[in-house]
C-alpha cells in the first residue's frame, strides 16, 4: 500500500502499523503418535521380528490390520528375495517414508553392485537416514533384522536421530517399557543365578546362550498377549518375520481387539 | 468534499473508527495455513463383497457458521476412484486441480486400454492413494500441509475393493470400514457392527453397505452440530461408479431427542 495518508481534516485508514499484529506463531505440529509396539530377537541362525498391528489416533483405533514389519530390498510388491526385514513403530507417514527410502536404497544397491547388501551395511545405512534427519527427525523407532555374513542371527536397534547398536534383543514402541524388562530378563537371563551357587557376590550368573526359534516364538507370543493386556495402543493382531538363510517366513495370529 | 484523492471512496476514521487490518496479510515471513477455515466435516465409507460405498455431506461450514450448503465433497476421480474430502474446502479445490492435471496428464496418450474414452482408468483408487499420500507427506514436510482427511475409494489393480485413508500429516491406513472427523468417533462403530473385518466387508451385500452407511449418516446428523442433511453417495464397482449428489437422510426420528436432559433449560 503506497498511498500516504492526508496529513491534514480527517482521518482515513491507510496503514495502520499499530493494529498489525507479529506473524502468527506455528499452529501446525508436524508429528502424531500412530501406538503399537515391535520387538526382535535374534538366535544362532535366525532373527525375529514381531509387531502389533493396531493402528491408533489417540483414542481411536484407525486400523486393525496396519502392519509395522517390512521386507527389505526384494523385488516387485511381495518383496521376492529380500533378506532383510524393518520394523517401524511411532509416527506412521515417518515409518513408511523411511522404509521406503532404505527399501529403495538395498534395490538400488543390489542394481549397482550385482550382489545383496549385508545386514551391516544395510545397518549402518539406516542409521544416516536417520541421523540425516537430525534437526527434523523421523519420529520412528527402528529395529532392523537379517542374517550377517557368517550366518548367524543380526539385530540392530536405532533412535529417531540414529543411534544404533547391534543386540541379541530389543522392544520398541509403545509397549516398550512393558516388554523390554521381560526380554532382559528371559533373553539375557538378567538377574537370573544359578541355583545354590553361593550368596551375596559369589552368586553365579546364569550363562547366556542362543535360545532356539519355537522357545523365541513363545517368548514373543507371552510378551506381546501381556503387552496387550496392559497397554491400550496395542492390540488387533500379532505379525512375526522369521529372517533365516533360507528367506523370510510370516504369520499373523489374532490378539484381543478390546 | 475532501479534494485528496486517495481518501475518496474510504471510511472516515472520526465516523468508524480506525479500519482494522490485522486479517489482511502482514509484510513478514511467508505464511502458511495454520488452522482449517472453511471446512467440511465427516467422510464415511465401507467396503462390501465388490465395492465401496463412499458418503459425505454437502456442507462447507465457516467456523460454527452453516456457512456453504451445496458443497460436493465426493469427487469421481475415474471410472475406479471415488475421494471423499474432509478438511479445508478450498485445499480440497486445490487438491482438485491438481488431480485433474494428473488425470489429463495420464489420460492424454492413452486414453485407457478397452479404448472407451469414458473409461479413462489408467491409475486405479490404491495408485491415487500412494499419489495422495506423497503430496500431503510432502507438504506436512513442508511445514505448508493441506488440511485434509481424505478417504480413497475404489479397486485396485485386481479390481479388489480398495479403501484407505491420507491425512494431512500424511499418515496412511486401510480398513473394511473408515470415516474421517466425527464420523471416526460416531460412525465407525456402527460400520464394524455390520463388518467387523476383512472377511464380513467380503461377503457383505452392496444393499447392506449402503444402508449402514446411510444410517451412519443419519446418525452424524443428529449429533454433529456441523452436518447437514443432504449428502452426496457413491457406490464403485466394477462396472462403474455411481454417484449421487443431491440426496436427503431418509426416515430421521427425533423422538430420542424428548429424553435428553440437562443441556438446556429444562428443570427436570
Amino acid at each position: 500500500m503506497a498511498f500516504a495518508a492526508p496529513d491534514h481534516g480527517p482521518g482515513y485508514s491507510f496503514t495502520s502499523p499499530t493494529t498489525a499484529s507479529a506473524p502468527k506463531q506455528h499452529g501446525f505440529y508436524p508429528y502424531t503418535d500412530n501406538g503399537g509396539s515391535i520387538l526382535g530377537i535374534s538366535g544362532a541362525d535366525f532373527t525375529i521380528l514381531a509387531g502389533d498391528t493396531r493402528s491408533t489416533s489417540g483414542y481411536n483405533i484407525n486400523s486393525r490390520m496396519a502392519p509395522k514389519l517390512f521386507r527389505i530390498g526384494g523385488e516387485g510388491p511381495d518383496a521376492t528375495g529380500a533378506r532383510i526385514i524393518l520394523g517401524v513403530v511411532g509416527f506412521g507417514a515417518d515409518g513408511a517414508a523411511l522404509k521406503e527410502r532404505l527399501d529403495t536404497i538395498v534395490k538400488i544397491y543390489r542394481y549397482e553392485h550385482g550382489k545383496d547388501m549385508s545386514v551391516k551395511a544395510c545397518a549402518q545405512r539406516l542409521s544416516h537416514l536417520l541421523y540425516g534427519k537430525r534437526f527434523f527427525p523421523y519420529y520412528t523407532h527402528a529395529i532392523l533384522g537379517g542374517i550377517d555374513e557368517e550366518g548367524k542371527g543380526a539385530l540392530y536397534s536405532y533412535d529417531p536421530v540414529g543411534s544404533y547398536e547391534r543386540e541379541q534383543c530389543r522392544a520398541g514402541g509403545a509397549a516398550a517399557s512393558l516388554i523390554m524388562p521381560f526380554l532382559d530378563n528371559q533373553v539375557n537371563f538378567k538377574n537370573q543365578y544359578v541355583p545354590g551357587s553361593g550368596e551375596g557376590h559369589d552368586l553365579k550368573a546364569r550363562e547366556v546362550v542362543p535360545l532356539s526359534r519355537n522357545y523365541v516364538m513363545e517368548l514373543v507370543e507371552d510378551a506381546f498377549t501381556s503387552a496387550v493386556e496392559r497397554h491400550i495402543e496395542v492390540g488387533d493382531g500379532l505379525q512375526v518375520l522369521v529372517v533365516t538363510e533360507n528367506g523370510i517366513e510370516e504369520r499373523i495370529s489374532p490378539l484381543k481387539q478390546d | 468534499m475532501n479534494h485528496l484523492p486517495q481518501a475518496w471512496g474510504r471510511p472516515r476514521d472520526d465516523v468508524y473508527g480506525a479500519y482494522n487490518a490485522s486479517f489482511l496479510p502482514q509484510d513478514g515471513p511467508k505464511q502458511h495455513t495454520q488452522s482449517p477455515i472453511v471446512t467440511g466435516t465427516s467422510v464415511v465409507a465401507m467396503k462390501f463383497k465388490d465395492g465401496v460405498v463412499v458418503a459425505a455431506d454437502n456442507l462447507a461450514s465457516y467456523g460454527s457458521l452453516a456457512r456453504f450448503t451445496d458443497v460436493k465433497r465426493l469427487r469421481q476421480f475415474n471410472t475406479r476412484a471415488v475421494l471423499g474430502f474432509g478438511g479445508d474446502v478450498s485445499d480440497m479445490q486445490h487438491l482438485d486441480r491438481l488431480l485433474t492435471s494428473l488425470s489429463l496428464r495420464e489420460n492424454y496418450a492413452d486414453p485407457g486400454s478397452s479404448g472407451d474414452e469414458t473409461d479413462t482408468a489408467s491409475l486405479d483408487a490404491k495408485n491415487l492413494h500412494t499419489y495422495l499420500s506423497k503430496v500431503m507427506y510432502k507438504r506436512r514436510t513442508d511445514f505448508n500441509p493441506l488440511w485434509n482427511h481424505i478417504l480413497v475409494a475404489g479397486l485396485d489393480d485386481a479390481d479388489k475393493p480398495f479403501l484407505a485413508s491420507v491425512d494431512l500429516l500424511g499418515t496412511t491406513f486401510s480398513a473394511p470400514s473408515l470415516a474421517t472427523g466425527f464420523g471416526a468417533h460416531l460412525a465407525v462403530p456402527i460400520l464394524r457392527r455390520v463388518a467387523p473385518d476383512e472377511a464380513a466387508a467380503e461377503t457383505l451385500s452392496m444393499d447392506d453397505a449402503v444402508n449402514a452407511v446411510k444410517e451412519a449418516m443419519k446418525v452424524l446428523f443428529y449429533r454433529d452440530a456441523r452436518s447437514l442433511d443432504k449428502y452426496s453417495i457413491a457406490v464403485i464397482r466394477k462396472d462403474g461408479v455411481q454417484l449421487k449428489e443431491d440426496e436427503k437422510l431418509e426416515g430421521q426420528s427425533w423422538a430420542f431427542a424428548e429424553t435428553i436432559r440437562g443441556y438446556g433449560t429444562q428443570i427436570h
